[in-house]
């Protein structure tokens, strides 16, 4: 059964005159790793964020884990751009919010859970700071940790990286997949950035065109782990061409 | 500490450079009854320091109390009802603003007929002018929750309540305590102008008392009382803020 499957979903902007989601259908199977590329503006985001339920199709029904998702809650994690930590909370309290809002543990469990999670982001000592006291890449983690803590199995997440710095980038692209190897969530990962699709994903998901009718899916011929060498790879080269030629038509038009 | 008296040190020569061409110009001129002396307003404040300050303070204290009270109340109110319906913006923020044209000083008398010489035709003048900044910058602090932060949370599966509690509240904290620090001095003044139109006791009676009486420092001295009640008030909020705030605007 698949996690997340679009069923000729459609979405229209009210300020809009044409469907910028037109019966798009797709499936997203369990412990996949799938980047969504394409171009600013294309839509991609759109997807997510009928996905997690802010904003409502205009036609067809999406399902998580087989059920529609209108009536289910937490059900997803949506981690978007920026990483939103709550500059009032410490970062153990902002760990805690999904946990807060969701009512079904007690203290004392979301206690041990946002410690837990702090230890397997690397932030072990950060429970009581600030989130002002962080790093960009800590924040990012700080705020992937509350992703997880959602609960939930199915994770979106919406170019969580393009605010850092090129290096800091890097390696957190690493440090993901080192935690998608360990938890083996079902990562959906929006992003512009061909190289980033490439290293991350067992499959890259391309917008070729907007209105999104299909998204493309072309696999990745790389196995887990990798590190950055992989990208140096002749076919990977080829591929990562073949792309930036696909996305390029539509920055022309 | 030691920086802050330091940050403060030129306006306190300033201060006191004007206090010294006051004082010097005052004696020039020799007319108390018009223009005393800094010393002898001083003087005037020991002097009456009983009255002052078991009559006429606690009575204008009382009405300052009353009067942001209310204004706290209606502001609030008011400030959290236009956030949570458009309706409500669209029908009350125009009449709030253009309740501010009202020259309240002038229209002062006529709640002193309306109300008599008691106490409420004074809440009531500093009701008028206090509500209105505390009411707007509320307003403005829980508009400043940032729509990104809600939708997140809405994506845990948040409801009005969490999302008030968890972001607007927290957003407007800061907003909340400028207004207070804003609404104290506001409110003192629309007491003291209450009590001046008409009054049994309180600093702003007892002001226009001594105006009648040609006594220019007892009309200074309770204004000078007043001031650095003011500031006494507002420098406790200030205070208070600094432990509870422990940021401010930036995300």
């Amino acid at each position: 059964m698949s996690v997340l499957s679009f069923d000729h979903v459609s979405y229209q902007y009210p300020s809009e005159d044409f469907d910028i989601i037109d019966e798009l259908s797709f499936d997203v199977e369990p412990g996949s790793f799938h980047c969504i590329l394409g171009v600013s503006g294309c839509g991609k985001s759109t997807i997510f964020r009928m996905t997690n339920g802010l904003l409502q199709p205009k036609k067809g029904t999406i399902y998580v884990n087989g059920q529609p998702i209108s009536g289910q809650k937490q059900y997803c994690g949506y981690m978007p751009q920026k990483d939103l930590l709550f500059p009032w909370r410490s970062v153990g309290e902002n760990l805690a919010l999904p946990m807060e809002i969701s009512r079904k543990l007690s203290r004392k469990e979301q206690s041990e859970r946002i410690d837990q999670a702090l230890n397997e982001v690397g932030l072990a000592g950060c429970r009581d700071k600030r989130p002002d006291e962080l790093s960009g890449g800590m924040r990012q983690r700080a705020a992937f940790a509350r992703t997880m803590l959602t609960g939930s199995d199915l994770l979106l997440l919406d170019e969580p990286f393009s605010a850092l710095d090129f290096l800091t980038r890097i390696s957190m692209q690493e440090w993901l997949l080192d935690q998608w190897q360990k938890h083996r969530h079902t990562i959906l990962f929006i992003t512009h950035d061909v190289e980033e699709a490439l290293f991350l994903s067992s499959s890259v998901l391309v917008v070729e065109e907007t209105p999104i009718r299909a998204l493309k899916e072309i696999p990745v011929p790389l196995t887990y782990p990798r590190d950055r060498s992989v990208l140096a790879k002749p076919e990977i080269v080829s591929l990562r061409e073949e792309l930036i030629g696909m996305l390029r038509k539509q920055v022309v038009e | 500490m030691k920086r802050a008296n330091r940050g403060n040190l030129p306006a306190m020569i300033l201060l006191f450079l004007l206090l010294m061409l006051w004082q010097l110009g005052a004696m020039r001129l020799n007319a108390a009854y018009i223009l005393p002396t800094p010393l002898q307003i001083l003087e005037k404040l020991w002097e009456l320091r009983g009255p002052l300050m078991t009559v006429h303070l606690p009575a204008t204290m009382g009405v300052t109390a009353l009067g942001l009270a209310i204004s706290l109340v209606l502001g609030l109110g008011l400030a959290v009802l236009m956030d949570a319906s458009p309706l409500c913006r669209k029908a009350l923020y125009p009449l709030v603003v253009a309740s501010q044209t009202i020259p309240t000083t002038a229209i002062a008398p006529l709640f002193v007929l309306w109300f008599g010489y008691g106490v409420w035709s004074k809440v009531l003048v500093a009701v008028l002018i206090t509500f209105f900044p505390i009411t707007i910058t509320v307003y403005d602090g829980l508009q400043s929750a940032r729509v990104e932060m809600m939708e997140l949370l809405q994506t845990y599966g948040a409801g009005k309540r969490d999302i008030f509690l968890k972001i607007k509240v927290p957003c407007t904290l800061p907003y909340f305590f400028s207004a207070i620090k804003m609404a104290i001095p506001m409110s003192i003044i629309g007491a003291a102008i209450g009590e001046w139109l008409g009054a049994q006791s309180g600093l702003g009676y007892f002001s226009r008392r001594m105006m009648t009486q040609l006594d220019g420092a007892g009309v200074f001295a309770p204004i000078v009382l007043l001031s650095i009640v003011a500031m006494l008030a507002v420098g406790l909020i200030a205070l208070l803020e600094k432990a509870v705030v422990r940021w401010r605007g930036e995300f």
